[in-house]
């Protein structure tokens, strides 16, 4: 069985991001960038499910900028086989990034695709949902186990009430959610031994695919800052303030 | 000119999430006019239609109640949605796993971008989301047709419950050979929901083990809270995964947070940034969390919970 993990390109999740002055976006210029966390899950899961022996080949792919390769060499640094980098100046939306992965899917017919929950950047949370709708699979999200069997898959979800577990059929979609592994670090000699590993670069009109979307970012702000407040010596003290001055209790 | 909200149930009751998204249906139908339906979807659901008709400002309650829709699963509640939005300008879901689960198989499918967790509501097409953990807020525009949106319930006051719309049940029912449930394990708890809570207190990894996590229970107890987590407690194994705040986990903001054992971190700070009242308890005074607090108590939270409980 292959498995195709699509991994995204965005800003590390320890940077604390600042807003362009005029406005208009998030300012990235400077900023270290990395592979977002739910996506190092993703390679994660599918290495692992190739040391078992389940799946056979691991294909990474990316959709973005030059830069992007990047962010796939790390992939194959841990463990995937190929790359595809499907490359794009403009802004990848969900819809559009899924609409590519399905035709990656419709040439590489993967047993599993697995994708992060959610990118850490635009919090978008769908391009997963949107591959398994566009090419009419069956979808395990925010997945905390994964277990192939046989033609099926079982997925134990995080859901807001606690555990949910679905039986898929092969092949299917899988998004990650934070517990179901955690990622290896990339040795050195692993990292050398990935420039060497087969990348391919397409482009979203090979596979006549529009990355124009009809919503537009008017603008983007700062949130409201909190101003931190005063230490309290005492428990007493804290109680007083609650019942007396926030008037919580 | 109409909006369809999705309903959020939770073993086949309505959670208080949904008053949320029918709150910011209102101020759409404010620009638009219109109906606002609500489409109640699962098996043996009724109880949740009824309490769904209750709420003010819906128009009508649309009911499926087969048992192809049972927990919710999203390859059928996907297509029984497209079969459904041609008649809407808007679809609403919360930003609960059901809501993230489904709404972006209707977008794909009618071909539209999803907005994802809205904040506000500044016209019929113009809305504000939080991005990057919260830490932007961007204001977006969608020319799509058929708008799809998830909806974070701390953006929308709920809406009440004094209303009396129809039920009216919907008779299409779609195939589903590709997922089956296995088995739910969910958390029994006497305690309000941590999203719908007006206070809650939260134990980080300085906690320590899940058993210390009953020091936290006798103020719960007392502030009639919710019990939350950060993510190391919920990865160290200390609690389950529906108790996680941030980023990724729940997000809250109730009138009194208290944060115990919690370093403060980026992605924890995005679930509970926007309480009106946060108060963090940790041994380090240098601790981030403190930024944030109101009220910030420096010490050893195993001397100061149990003098906590005692005092309340
Ligand atoms: C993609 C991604 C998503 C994430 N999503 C989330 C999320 O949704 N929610 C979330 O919470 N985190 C999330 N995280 C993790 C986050 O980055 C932090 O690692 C996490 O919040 C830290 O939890 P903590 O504050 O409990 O632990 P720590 O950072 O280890 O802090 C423990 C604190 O306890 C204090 N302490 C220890 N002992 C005592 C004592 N006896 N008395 C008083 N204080 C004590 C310490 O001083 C310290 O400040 C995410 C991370 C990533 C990469
Ligand atoms: N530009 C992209 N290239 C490759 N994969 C992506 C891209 N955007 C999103 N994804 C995948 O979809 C997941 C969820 O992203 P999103 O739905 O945008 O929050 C990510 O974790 C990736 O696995």
């Amino acid at each position: 069985m292959k498995i195709l993990v699509a991994v995204k390109r965005v800003i590390d999740y320890n940077v604390k991001i600042r807003v362009k002055a005029d406005y208009s976006d998030v300012d990235l210029s400077n900023v270290k960038m990395a592979m977002n966390p739910f996506c190092e899950i993703a390679v994660e899961e599918a290495v692992r499910l190739k040391e078992k022996g389940v799946a056979t080949e691991v294909v990474a792919v990316s959709v973005g900028p030059k830069a992007a390769q990047e962010q796939l060499r790390t992939a194959l640094a841990l463990g995937a086989d190929r790359a595809i980098h499907i490359e794009t100046n403009e802004r990848a939306e969900s819809l559009a990034v899924a609409k590519l992965l399905a035709k990656v899917v419709d040439e590489e017919h993967p047993g599993l695709v697995i994708l992060g929950k959610q990118a850490i950047d635009t919090d978008n949370n769908q391009t997963g949902q949107m591959l398994a709708a566009l090419t009419n699979l069956p979808q395990g999200t925010f997945a905390s186990e994964v277990t192939v069997d046989g033609d099926k898959v079982n997925v134990t979800r995080e859901i807001d009430g606690g555990l949910q577990t679905i039986a898929l059929t092969l092949p299917a979609i899988v998004t990650t959610d934070l517990r179901l592994n955690e990622p290896r670090y990339a040795k050195l000699p692993d990292i050398m031994k990935a420039k060497k590993k087969p990348m391919s670069v397409k482009t979203p009109a090979d596979y006549g695919v529009e990355m124009a979307s009809k919503v537009s970012l008017l603008k983007v702000e700062s949130p409201t800052e909190r101003k931190g407040g005063i230490k309290v010596a005492s428990v007493d003290e804290l109680i007083d303030k609650l019942k007396n001055e926030a008037k919580v209790l | 000119m109409s909006i369809l909200v999705l309903a959020d149930l939770h073993e086949d009751q309505l959670t208080g999430a949904t008053a949320h998204v029918v709150a910011a249906a209102q101020l759409i139908q404010n620009n638009t006019g219109g109906n606002i339906d609500v489409l109640v979807a699962g098996e043996g659901i009724q109880a949740a239609a009824e309490a769904a008709a209750k709420l003010d400002g819906v128009t009508k309650v649309r009911l499926a109640d087969n048992a192809v829709y049972a927990n919710q699963l999203a390859e059928p509640l996907g297509a029984l949605l497209v079969e459904l939005a041609n008649d809407y300008t808007h679809v609403l879901a919360s930003t609960t796993t059901t809501g993230k689960n489904v709404l972006p198989r209707l977008a794909a499918l009618k071909d539209v971008s999803q907005l994802s967790d809205i904040i506000a509501v500044d016209s019929a097409d113009t809305f504000k989301r939080p991005i990057y953990a919260g830490n932007a807020i961007a204001t977006v525009k969608s020319g799509d047709a058929l708008k799809v949106i998830t909806v974070r319930s701390t953006g929308f006051e709920a809406v009440g419950a004094n209303g009396s719309a129809s039920v009216e049940t919907v008779d299409t029912v779609v195939g589903n050979r590709q997922s089956s449930f296995v088995k739910a394990e969910l958390a029994q708890s006497d305690r309000p929901e941590l999203s719908a809570a007006k206070v809650v207190i939260s134990g980080g990894r300085g906690m320590g083990s899940g058993e210390n996590f009953k020091l936290l229970n006798g103020i719960a107890d007392k502030l009639g809270a919710a019990i939350g987590a950060s993510r190391a407690a919920v990865d160290a194994g200390f609690v389950p995964n529906d108790m996680q705040v941030g980023q990724t986990g729940k997000i809250v903001a109730p009138d009194l947070y208290i944060a115990v054992g919690i370093s403060g971190a980026i992605q924890h700070l995005a679930g509970m940034k926007d309480s009106k009242v946060i108060v963090a308890v940790n041994k380090d005074d240098e601790a981030p969390i403190f930024q944030v607090a109101d009220y910030g108590l420096v010490g050893d939270l195993f001397e100061i919970l149990p003098e906590l409980e005692l005092r309340l």
